[in-house]
């Protein structure tokens, strides 16, 4: 071709030139997108082993968790109707709301099982909105914290001051609905002493409550929403408080009220009483008292069993059903004639 | 119509007034030129279609020379006396600026702006709502953190983008020029901004321009200077540019105080660079001035001493400055699309909003009673003994409010992170795509440019692409290929090895060698015909044939000097590259020009310089087609040289001279246009002193008069270019890009169609499109050119009738034709014409023409005005849904560049109007291959998994807040801390998905370019489309299904508080979401592996330092939880879950219905242990054979 060549010596001077001010990008792997790289497939090889060792691993956890849930021995107990006398069944408000009324209730319990100790106390709310919105806020951590804050009651609205405009402390609705059902138990008439202590976490004990704050003007509106404080111990050391404040996830819950440090024998009848002071009437909740021992999974709950059953019996069926299918229809991975372009030379 | 594109430079006197009526500012001067130079090949075919476009231009011309400036439409400007300049018209002074804001208005307007976006309004009014008392939902500061972080990082680019704005604004403000005093009459430093309308200036040589001037002087006797446009269209070539004689008599200065001084009328400032319309009145003379006589502001003065000038306009009003507008902006198709995906999720967002509203509003009503005592409600406030209710205005109010509140916390349904995340992915996109050394242009020492940063993934659509062909498709590098010399052909030089005759060309100068820039390969047979000093006829004509080569030109020779102080360079300088080619080739053979002045020529010999006195020029215009120069050289003859077109030459020749000779030039002729060159044919004749005197005196009553000039000239002309002897004939190559036919192939193999839109003739368009392989011989041609509405139907619709015939044949032509493997494949090209666009553009033939065109495999347009070109790619870009991708290099392709979805600007010979109104600009077309196939193809991929992830991303996490409302009373809580709920799009989740927007590769660049239907996968919307979304959707709602109702089921009726539960989430969700991403990363690099494990490690230190804060209710929370062996087994079973649908959908689809990506990613993968095999065998193979 009669290419018109640039002189050489010209050309000399440009690759001269060009080192000097060349645009051209300097190679490294990584501007060139060549950088080192793993390339994952999901060949048959790895999709089977995946499932398989899913299945593997999720089937004894599965059994494990439902072990140990079996093992858990718990006495559930709902007592907020039976703990109304017949005659007030009709208006259970009226009866709770009343100051007059002796709430005291009292009733057996059957250990099913042996229980070791330490056997946890729980109550349980149902229907008891801790979550919501108006009340999950209703709280102001600066003043439960400490003494200088006394006077900071934002966002405790209406539990915030009393009528003459001193503060509440602890203020806000959180705190005035502290439960205030007590309950003590006794074997063959011999009280069954309940720790009280340690149910809190020592976190919230340290941190999040003072030492130096007591409780003023508490449960003195119009409203009594549940119990009333000790105004001579500091705020770290009512453990009920503290556990109540930790507001629950859902509106069925549990909140520990202490525990039994002695082992519960099967078939041993225990006598619990009731002080009954807390209404749910209101709002359709429900109490219940539960004894229960715990284990490495926490409660009983056979859930999480079932569902680790469930998933790695699932991966297993799929381990096999992909076997199957890769049985049945092979296909070498990465052959050319599947291309579209390929496939269907008469069609396209 | 050879030589059609020799001497453009020279007719423009008239030639501006009809550039000026042309609809595009500054797009007619390009076209023109494109289009007559290349008419200048391969012709000889009568083109009634052609004549017509001329003669109808020819009447728009005599319309245009009519037309006057009206007086009150006119600028008027007084020389020297820049106060008395018309007091009608505001003149601002000379002073620019480019930056947008100052630092008081950038915050308001760089808010306005950047709230221009409907969706930031969207956030702007959350944050609002999310402020008043009733409504807040998050803390104040919490919930304006993403908005405010989106605004800052982009006020931030905008702040540092026009910073440099002003530095170069301040930098150029504060110029010096030299302006006159009217006072002492000397020309004293001023600042640049500070230069008035009417003022005085003076530019020296090598200087910049500071403003529109009319030239008043030059250093050049004659009034010449020449300038370099470079910075105002790209052309590197020098332009002539006069002063008028009337005021070349009297440079204003110390020797003529400008007391006398003229008055210019002239246009309005307008942003046509290659107009100028004005009048000067100088001693009560009117003299009309021209483009050719004003320099613009960003030129640079070359080879002129000096030259002096009246600024006309300044500052903000020069035209490069009117000229400086951006790109305008385009939206990404995957963009638009996304926007009806997030109308979509709009809809969900407001079904779910209502759900809880409603929800809402029948809890209250059921437990309206209850809701006086309930402990967590506290309908009544007792605090201070009134009846008052508290924080409770009736339920419908309590309706509203929840609606609104929903709308807050569900907010990030609509992600905000998602629009800084796109561009910050672009800007990686675009940073691969600048330093990738696949798309550095050596030749022009020019890297890829990304113009416009929102549009990346459109070039993984692309379905339509309409080139331009000279520049484009080819160099616009002409090369000199062949001679004709009295018939005899020498064509050697084309196959001729490339070390010959290197000799010719170095000359000695004194001390230094003096070198043509090019060379090109010459033909042995002809150089020894050369040296044999010329004794036969053959030897003599041939000298004379490059005599004429070197001679009848307007190129200026420039001396360069090179890195050896002893070797200089001549570099041909001229606006014709036909030209150049002539003039390097006849330097080659041994004829150099040296030098130019306004009255001679200096041409070395074969080693002797010689002096040519240069007598007159007959410029190039398009009725003769052909230009001549009279010179007398030193034996004291007079010759006329003529070059031109063949059918302009043959008719003026000697009638004597032996046929047979003219025979076989033509003959010559015909070969070398089928080969694709451009021809053009020489001719002389030697004057007799009668006869060049009766011409010289003619000549200078032409030139003198001031009516009709150019008339008189070309009459002129006419008159002496007579009786010709034919030394020859030239064949220039338009030589093709490199790999331009493997380009097209490539991309006609990814299922794009190629059409190429040119200004050239029928002829030259065919032998282009067979040479870069878009035309077969295979393929059947429907030619359309027609000159009446009418006949142009009735081809439409034969064409309209043979595709059915086909179609019947095999249904789908296109598809069939683009594979090509089909048996029965019956391919169609089309070619059509200017003329008869006019006819079916904007007319009912529309739609017809469209149906056709789509249905051909290669459309080709031919003689196409700039606004047709335009009008086609509108054609398909409103009736199909397809991406369509104009490239091209002149200023006749920016309205068609900016008519398509992507504009590409070649940024190569010619000027740079097109790269700046591109999006992308790069050096060479076949580079198109790798941007559309491989970067196209990844950014596509990249963008629209982002997009989706990002959808999916933000659903999952929005549909768990929606779970848990259920089981708050409807009111809104969020268990997971508001700040978590801030941080997750942006920080928790937002860095892996750049990462892999930016880094990850689905295939290979190898792949990719071995296969080019790959690329069909974009153009089908394979990677995003509603379908997709939809099952994205869905996947997001199992997801969030595992994520919520696992922990929820393990932990109801447990002593959990709301903090922990929320810790369990919000871990859980992130490490889900990345570990969906994490499956569908197509290659793990290292910096994949740090964002993505990276990210849940930094989650989970986040999650820590808000567990830590003890005013917030979750204290401590996350290590008691994560102290239990429940919340392991909750996270695992969440992932496993959770990701079990997703993970079996995937593996089952990619083993069952594997796409081409999928197949192409198995080869990818095994190819390379397969070579590596191979590779073995062969070693052993060798070592045996050893």
């Amino acid at each position: 071709m009669n290419v018109p060549t640039a002189d050489p010596a010209l050309e000399a001077d440009a690759a001269v030139e060009r080192k000097k001010k060349s645009k051209k990008p300097k190679y490294s792997r990584f501007t060139q997108q060549e950088l080192p790289a793993c390339k994952p497939l999901l060949t048959p090889t790895i999709v089977i082993s995946t499932f398989a060792l899913i299945g593997i691993l999720f089937i004894p956890i599965g059994l494990a968790s439902l072990s140990a849930s079996e093992n858990v021995v718990e006495i559930v107990y709902r007592y907020d109707t039976e703990c109304i006398p017949q005659q007030s069944q009709d208006d259970k408000v009226a009866f709770i709301q009343s100051s007059a009324t002796d709430k005291t209730c009292r009733t057996t319990l059957t250990v099913p099982k042996n229980m070791k100790a330490p056997v946890h106390i729980y109550y349980e709310l149902y229907n008891f909105y801790q979550n919501h919105r108006r009340y999950v806020k209703n709280r102001n951590d600066k003043q439960l914290r400490s003494k200088e804050y006394e006077l900071e009651t934002t966002n405790c609205a209406p539990e915030a001051t009393t009528v003459d405009g001193s503060p509440i402390v602890p203020c806000g609705l959180i705190a005035w609905s502290l439960f205030n059902d007590t309950y003590s138990f006794a074997i063959q008439n011999k009280a069954i002493e309940v720790n009280k202590k340690n149910i809190a976490w020592q976190s919230d004990k340290d941190e999040k409550f003072g030492s130096d704050v007591y409780p003023k003007n508490f449960q003195q509106g119009g409203l009594i929403g549940g119990a009333k404080l000790n105004e001579s111990i500091p705020l770290s050391e009512q453990e009920d408080l503290i556990v109540w404040m930790r507001t629950a996830a859902l509106p069925q819950f549990r909140k520990l009220y202490g525990r039994i440090e002695t082992d519960l024998v099967a078939n041993e009848q225990i006598s619990v009483t009731i002080q009954n002071n807390y209404n749910t009437y209101s709002f359709e909740g429900e109490k219940k008292l539960v004894l229960s021992t715990t284990s490495w999974i926490g409660g009983k709950n056979d859930f999480l069993g079932v569902a680790y059953l469930t998933v790695g019996s699932l991966c297993l069926f799929l381990a096999l059903a992909f076997i199957v299918l890769y049985l049945l229809k092979p296909r070498t991975l990465g052959d050319p004639s599947y291309l579209s372009w390929n496939r269907n030379p008469d069609r396209h | 119509m050879v030589g059609d594109g020799l001497t453009i430079s020279r007719e423009e006197e008239e030639e501006e007034e009809e550039r000026s009526l042309a609809p595009l500012p500054s797009s007619g001067r390009h076209h023109r030129r494109k289009s007559s130079a290349s008419a200048a090949s391969r012709d000889g075919f009568p083109n009634p279609a052609h004549v017509r476009h001329l003669s109808r231009t020819e009447t728009e011309r005599l319309a245009s020379s009519q037309r006057e400036l009206a007086d009150s439409n006119s600028r008027i400007v007084f020389i020297g006396d820049p106060g008395g300049s018309d007091p009608r018209f505001e003149i601002p002074r000379n002073s620019i600026r480019t930056a947008k804001y100052s630092p008081i208005t950038f915050l308001p307007r760089n808010l306005f702006e950047q709230f221009r976006r409907l969706s930031y309004i969207y956030f702007l009014a959350i944050v609002i709502l999310n402020q008043l008392p009733q409504l807040a939902v998050f803390g104040r500061g919490a919930s304006a953190l993403p908005l405010a972080f989106v605004l800052l990082v982009t006020a931030v680019k905008d702040a540092y983008e026009d910073w440099r704005r002003h530095r170069s604004d301040r930098i150029e403000n504060n110029r010096a020029a030299s302006v006159l005093d009217p006072q002492s009459g000397r020309f004293l430093s001023k600042r640049w901004k500070e230069a008035r309308v009417g003022e005085v200036l003076k530019v020296l040589a090598n200087e910049s321009i500071p403003c529109d001037m009319v030239l008043l002087a030059t250093s050049d006797p004659t009034g010449v200077a020449y300038i370099q446009t470079i910075n105002l269209d790209g052309e590197s070539n020098l332009k002539t540019r006069y002063a008028k004689q009337e005021t070349m008599a009297r440079p204003p200065g110390e020797d003529h105080p400008v007391d006398s001084a003229g008055v210019i009328r002239c246009e309005q400032p307008n942003r046509n660079i290659y107009g100028f319309l004005g009048n000067m009145e100088v001693d009560g003379k009117r003299v009309s001035l021209g483009p050719a006589n004003i320099i613009l502001r960003g030129c640079e003065l070359k080879n002129t001493a000096w030259v002096i000038g009246v600024a006309v306009y300044t500052g903000s009003e020069t035209k490069v400055m009117l000229n400086s507008s951006g790109a305008p902006s385009k939206r990404s198709r995957l963009e638009t699309r996304m926007n009806r995906e997030t109308l979509l999720l709009s809809a969900i967002l407001i079904a779910l909003c209502s759900v809880v509203a409603i929800c809402n509003g029948i809890w209250l009503g059921n437990h309206s009673d209850d809701l006086e005592l309930a402990q967590f409600f506290r309908k009544r406030d007792y605090s201070d003994g009134d009846d008052k209710k508290y924080n409770y205005s009736g339920i419908g109010t309590q309706v509203f409010f929840a609606f609104l509140m929903s709308v807050i916390v569900f907010q990030i349904m609509i992600p905000i992170s998602l629009y800084i995340s796109m561009e910050l992915v672009r800007l990686g996109q675009a940073y691969f795509m600048v330093r990738d050394a696949n798309l550095y242009d050596e030749s022009s020492n020019s890297r890829f440019q990304c113009r416009a940063l929102n549009i990346n993934e459109d070039l993984g659509q692309i379905k339509y692409v309409f080139s331009d062909k000279t520049g484009t498709l080819t160099e616009n590098k002409m090369e000199f290929q062949c001679a004709s010399i009295r018939g005899v052909d020498y064509s050697g030089g084309r196959v001729s090895s490339r070390d010959n005759g290197e000799a010719h060309y170095i000359l000695a100068a004194g001390k230094h060698i003096l070198k043509p820039k090019m060379s090109v390969k010459t033909d042995p047979e002809l150089v020894r015909l050369l040296k044999n000093k010329g004794d036969t006829e053959q030897g003599k004509r041939a000298r004379e044939f490059f005599l004429a080569l070197a001679c009848c030109n307007t190129i200026v020779p420039l001396v360069v000097d090179t890195s050896d102080p002893k070797q200089k360079l001549i570099d041909y300088q001229g606006e014709s590259p036909d030209e150049q080619a002539l003039a390097y080739a006849a330097a080659s053979y041994g004829f150099v020009l040296i030098e130019r002045t306004s009255g001679h020529i200096i041409i070395d010999i074969l080693g002797n310089r010689q002096r040519y006195d240069v007598l007159g020029l007959h410029e190039f215009d398009s009725d003769r087609k052909r230009m001549s120069v009279i010179v007398c050289g030193p034996d004291k003859t007079i010759n006329l040289f003529v070059k031109g077109a063949d059918n302009s030459m043959f008719g003026i020749i000697q009638n004597k001279v032996d046929l047979s000779m003219i025979d076989a030039t033509k003959a010559n002729l015909h070969a070398y246009s089928s080969l694709g060159l451009r021809t053009l044919v020489v001719g002389m004749r030697e004057l007799s002193r009668k006869e060049f005197e009766e011409w010289q005196s003619a000549y200078e009553n032409a030139n003198t008069s001031l009516m009709g000039r150019g008339k008189l000239l070309r009459a002129v002309a006419s008159n002496v270019e007579r009786e010709l002897h034919i030394l020859g004939a030239s064949g220039i190559e338009d030589k093709l890009q490199e790999g331009v036919p493997e380009a097209i192939e490539s991309m006609r193999q990814a299922g794009i169609k190629v059409w190429v839109l040119t200004g050239d003739k029928q002829e030259t368009a065919i032998s282009i499109g067979f040479s870069c392989k878009l035309l077969t011989e295979a393929m059947t041609q429907i030619v359309i050119n027609c000159n009446s509405e009418e006949s142009c139907r009735n081809k439409l619709q034969d064409a309209v009738a043979m595709y059915r015939k086909f179609a019947v044949i095999s249904p789908d032509p296109f598809e069939n034709a683009l594979t090509g493997t089909g048996s029965t494949k019956v391919s169609m090209a089309l070619i059509i014409d200017g003329i008869s666009l006019v006819y079916i553009l904007k007319t009912k033939l529309e739609e017809e023409l469209f149906k056709v065109a789509t249905a051909c495999d290669v459309v080709l347009c031919c003689r196409v005005a700039p606004l047709q070109k335009a009008g086609i790619v509108s054609l398909i870009k409103s009736r199909t849904e397809d991406m369509t991708l104009a490239i091209g290099d002149g200023a006749n392709d920016v309205s068609m560049i900016q008519t398509a979805d992507v504009g590409i600007g070649i940024s190569g010979q010619e000027g740079r109007q097109a790269v700046m109104a591109s999006d992308f600009a790069m050096g060479q077309f076949r580079f198109l291959v790798p941007l559309l196939l491989v970067h196209g193809h990844w950014n596509y991929q990249r963008m629209a998994y982002m997009i989706l992830y990002n959808f999916y991303r933000n659903a999952v996490f929005v549909f768990i807040l929606f779970w848990y409302v259920l089981y708050t009373a409807y009111t809104l809580t969020t268990a997971i801390t508001e700040w978590s709920t801030v941080l997750y799009s942006i920080v928790y989740t937002a860095l892996p998905t750049i990462v892999v927007g930016v880094l990850d590769k689905d295939l290979s660049r190898k792949t990719l370019m071995k296969y080019p239907q790959l690329y069909r996968s974009g153009q089908r919307d394979e990677r995003y489309n509603l379908k997709l979304f939809t099952l994205t959707m869905m996947d997001a709602v199992w997801q969030s299904v595992a994520t919520f109702y696992i922990p929820y089921l393990a932990y109801r009726q447990s002593t959990v508080d709301g903090s922990s539960l929320g810790d369990l989430w919000i871990l859980a969700v992130v490490i889900l979401v990345n570990i969906h991403l994490a499956t569908d990363v197509f290659r793990w690099y290292w910096i994949t592996h740090v964002a993505v494990w990276g990210c849940i490690v930094a989650t989970l230190i986040c999650v820590i330092i808000i567990d830590c804060i003890w005013t917030l209710p979750g204290y401590w929370a996350i290590f008691k939880i994560m102290g239990t062996g429940l919340f392991w087994l909750c996270l695992l079973g969440v992932i496993v879950a959770g990701m079990l649908p997703h993970f079996s959908v995937k593996a089952l689809k990619e083993y069952l219905m594997p796409s081409d990506i999928q197949i192409a990613r198995e080869m990818d993968k095994f190819r390379r242990m397969n070579a590596a095999t191979m590779e073995i065998q062969m070693n052993r193979f060798s070592t045996l054979q050893l």
